[in-house]
């Protein structure tokens, strides 16, 4: 024990290290989460200008900026890098900094694999953005990759796989640390049906990751295997069949919309109840509900392959099994809605932008539930109303909750306040030029507009130029967003412990003073 | 629910950084390696060794504090949840190749002879005469091979050396819990040296196939999920194999005791779900 008590110090040291190196070895929660936010800040911008260059192509008929094969680049990496390099990682910044916080617990439960999980997330993305500088280009077949196409991209292939796999490796370790944090680090009197719905929301994600991501690096792995060592998996002359990749991919394609989503619902469940100076209506509900959709989600794959020519029983199983996860996810709506109903309301950035949450993704639930029906599903398949449809529920479901947890706890990670004005400026904006863009994007969809095209009839013209219009809006909106943060950063009004009214009652984070010291709950705190 | 007095928290690491770049350097060499760039071979190597001597940095960390006494039982608890969940990861990457055999046999080779109302019937004007019979190595006729692999040959006797270790490796934790270090050597000793007789009879098996039996990797569908199914977990047990010589190692060292064993007891872990995977394996890719 002698040796154990001379590096004593060494694992309960009480602050980080000095300068860079600080980011490089650090096992603190927090920085982490850090890490991983601004990390997806930097990829949002990314994706961003990626979805510029698509919406410029697209400003009016006829080619005009980019050559067809780059513009197919694009929508495949601005896909990619948004899914996996902005919107995941905004959800692990946010488990790593507030789960331990919610659960009072003095940090991840495994801090070394958590710095792993981030370090492997920004390789994984380098490799991807490599293939945008090499000979053939950047990925080109769309974000699900599909053979035969895909075989055909040259050079990026390996480099595509191989970031899938470490993409794959950094989410798994993140979930299985996830897990294993809310399962054993959980202070005394916290049982599971007291966590807030976060923690909740994000453990069933974390088993969805660890379920679904090691069959999409089993598919990219036989694409791998089919282009450069001679497999027949995808390949009909040799007795496989393509079709086979697209049911490995939605295999984890489908339940990855729901990786996105359901911690969206856990933000939305804890700033809606805040601003309405009420307790979640229906928690237990909530649980379940959650539950469901994950296991519904794992069942209902092929409903992205309806033209794909399955056997009738299949689509009308995938059609049916499809439309019940509309059941749980109503439940939800109606929760968040009683929530709200007889609350004192306010309507600060946050409770906008989960307000705006619960409207929109309702509506893109419902052209959802178009889409689930087979017979009506050969007309809307591949085209822009399939855009619209999962811009309304993967912008609206996956970024309006990371703005609203950003505003909601930014004030509790920096010590200030951020500038509401700008806040509710950043929120109109963003709202307005959101269903500028995507709305008529359905009308495109229904008029017969095919996605993945840099060109298109002329009748199409005067809707694309509204949409075009609005993602600029929408893009530049985004700046804004940024100068608040980083304002906020900087300095601002000092933001109370509570920071919220009554706040302390939605959460343990809300004890801690703001900014919280770098190690928190080092002795746990009681729960009653 | 934690009821510690005090928690465990690394406050620094170096080795998860240059464990992941090691690893990222590894993989763009074996990308460029495919693409057929004389940078490959160089970063191939080179992150490959950077890999192995980080991993092997990080882990003999691990075990120093193991055995110096810094974990407790709630650091115990993490990482045997923790390996729980990788080892679940690692049964979903094998369900996808199953999947994938069982896929090819009832659907897509059915269709691809004609079989169905639905995809069989434009299959057989693309494919005329194929006969759909598993194995196969597909209507267009690229490569055949002349024999498909028997199970009651070395798969069979693979399978009693495989389940034989699994008995090897539950003695050799007995004499752990027993404080019986004699027989948690012979156990270990006994276990690792069947599961590299596995690999070696496995590498027999696939000259057979490839020089004898003209069955490749390029055999069709068959070859395919012959040799990626049994392949993986041939990685596997090699691997496996690996973790357990260490385990070997630092029990020779007087490493583990009663109470504290985690890395024997998630090496036995991996060890069962790679001889649970094998069964599977016989079954349904050797014998039926």
């Amino acid at each position: 024990m002698t040796a154990a008590a001379t590096t004593h110090d060494e694992y309960h040291d009480h602050g980080p290290a000095k300068g860079f190196m600080r980011w490089i070895v650090t096992t603190n929660h927090k920085d982490i989460g850090t890490l991983y936010l601004v990390f997806a800040l930097v990829m949002f911008f990314v994706g961003g200008i990626m979805a510029m260059v698509i919406r410029m192509e697209l400003f009016e008929p006829g080619m005009q900026f980019v050559d067809p094969q780059f513009f197919n680049s694009m929508t495949t990496m601005h896909a990619l890098v948004m899914v996996f390099g902005a919107v995941m990682p905004a959800f692990a910044g946010l488990a790593n900094w507030m789960i331990p916080m919610m659960i009072g617990a003095p940090d991840m439960a495994l801090p070394r694999l958590n710095n792993m999980s981030f370090w492997v997330l920004v390789f994984a993305v380098l490799l991807l953005a490599s293939t945008l500088f090499m000979e053939g280009g950047a990925p080109a077949a769309g974000w699900t990759l599909y053979p035969p196409l895909v075989l055909q991209g040259g050079n990026n292939l390996p480099f595509a796989v191989f970031s899938v796999h470490l993409l794959g490796v950094s989410s798994i370790l993140a979930s299985i640390n996830i897990i294993v944090t809310i399962l054993n680090m959980r202070a005394p009197g916290m049982t599971m049906m007291k966590m807030p719905l976060f923690c909740w929301t994000w453990l069933i994600t974390a088993f969805l990751l660890i379920a679904v991501l090691p069959v999409f690096a089993a598919a990219v792995t036989m694409l791998l295997t089919d282009a450069h060592f001679g497999t027949s998996f995808f390949d009909a002359a040799g007795g496989g069949d393509p079709v086979l990749y697209q049911h490995l991919f939605w295999f984890f394609g489908h339940p990855e919309v729901y990786i996105i989503v359901l911690p969206a619902f856990g933000v939305v469940s804890t700033v809606i109840p805040t601003f309405s100076r009420k307790p979640l209506f229906g928690y237990s509900s909530m649980v379940y509900a959650t539950a469901s959709i994950a296991f519904l989600s794992m069942i209902v794959w092929a409903h992205h392959q309806f033209t794909v020519g399955m056997p009738l029983a299949g689509e009308l199983y995938f059609m049916y099994a499809t439309m019940l996860i509309a059941v749980p996810t109503g439940v939800k709506v109606l929760n968040w809605t009683a929530t709200m109903w007889k609350g004192s309301l306010t309507f600060e950035t946050p409770m906008l932008f989960a307000v705006a949450f619960v409207v929109l993704f309702t509506f893109g639930g419902f052209t959802g539930v178009m889409l689930s029906l087979a017979p009506a599903d050969f007309q809307y398949h591949d085209s822009y109303f399939v855009v619209a449809h999962f811009h309304y529920t993967l912008v609206v479901g996956g970024t309006f909750p990371v703005f609203a947890a950003v505003y909601y706890w930014l004030p509790k990670w920096t010590g200030h306040m951020y500038n509401e004005k700008l806040g509710q400026l950043h929120f109109w904006l963003t709202l307005f030029s959101f269903n500028l863009t995507f709305l008529v994007q359905h009308f495109l969809g229904l008029a017969g507009m095919p996605r993945r095209i840099p060109d298109y009839a002329i009748q199409f013209a005067d809707f694309n130029m509204i949409s075009s219009i609005g993602a600029f809006i929408l893009g530049a909106s985004q700046l804004l967003f940024l100068y608040i943060v980083v304002q906020t950063i900087r300095g601002g009004e000092k933001a109370t412990d509570e920071v919220w009214e009554d706040a302390a009652k939605h959460g343990l984070e809300w004890t801690l003073p703001s900014p919280p010291p770098y190690h928190t709950f080092a002795t746990a705190p009681e729960i009653k | 629910m934690s009821t510690n007095e005090s928690y465990y928290i690394p406050s620094k690491a170096t080795w998860p950084f240059l464990v992941v770049f090691g690893l990222a350097m590894f993989l763009a060499g074996f990308a460029n390696l495919i693409n057929e760039s004389v940078l490959g071979k160089p970063m191939m190597i080179l992150g490959g060794v950077t890999f192995i001597i980080m991993v092997a940095g990080w882990f003999s960390l691990q075990a120093i504090e193991s055995e110096g006494g810094v974990y407790n039982a709630q650091v115990g608890r993490s990482y045997r949840m923790g390996m729980m969940w990788f080892i679940f990861s690692e049964v979903m990457f094998f369900a996808a190749f199953f999947g994938t055999l069982f896929y090819a046999r009832m659907y897509s080779v059915p269709w691809l002879g004609g079989e169905g109302s639905g995809p069989g019937t434009s299959t057989q004007l693309l494919w005329e005469g194929f006969s759909a019979v598993w194995p196969t190595s597909g209507p267009g006729e690229r490569y055949g091979f002349e024999e498909s692999m028997g199970a009651w040959g070395l798969p069979a006797l693979n399978t009693l050396i495989l389940l034989s270790s699994g008995a090897t490796v539950t003695w050799a934790h007995w004499g752990l819990i027993a404080n019986n270090r004699q027989q948690l050597i012979r156990g270990l000793i006994a276990t690792v040296t069947l599961g590299f007789l596995f690999v070696a009879l496995q590498a027999t098996e696939y000259h057979e196939a490839y020089t004898e039996m003209g069955l490749t990797l390029g055999s069709g569908i068959y070859g395919t999920t012959f040799f990626m199914l049994t392949g993986f977990h041939g990685l596997h047990v090699t691997l496996g194999a690996i973790i357990l010589s260490v385990v070997l190692f630092r029990s020779i060292r007087g490493h583990f005791s009663k109470e504290n064993h985690f890395v024997f007891e998630a090496a036995a872990w991996y060890w069962h779900f790679v001889d649970v995977v094998w069964l599977l394996l016989f079954v349904f890719v050797y014998w039926l």
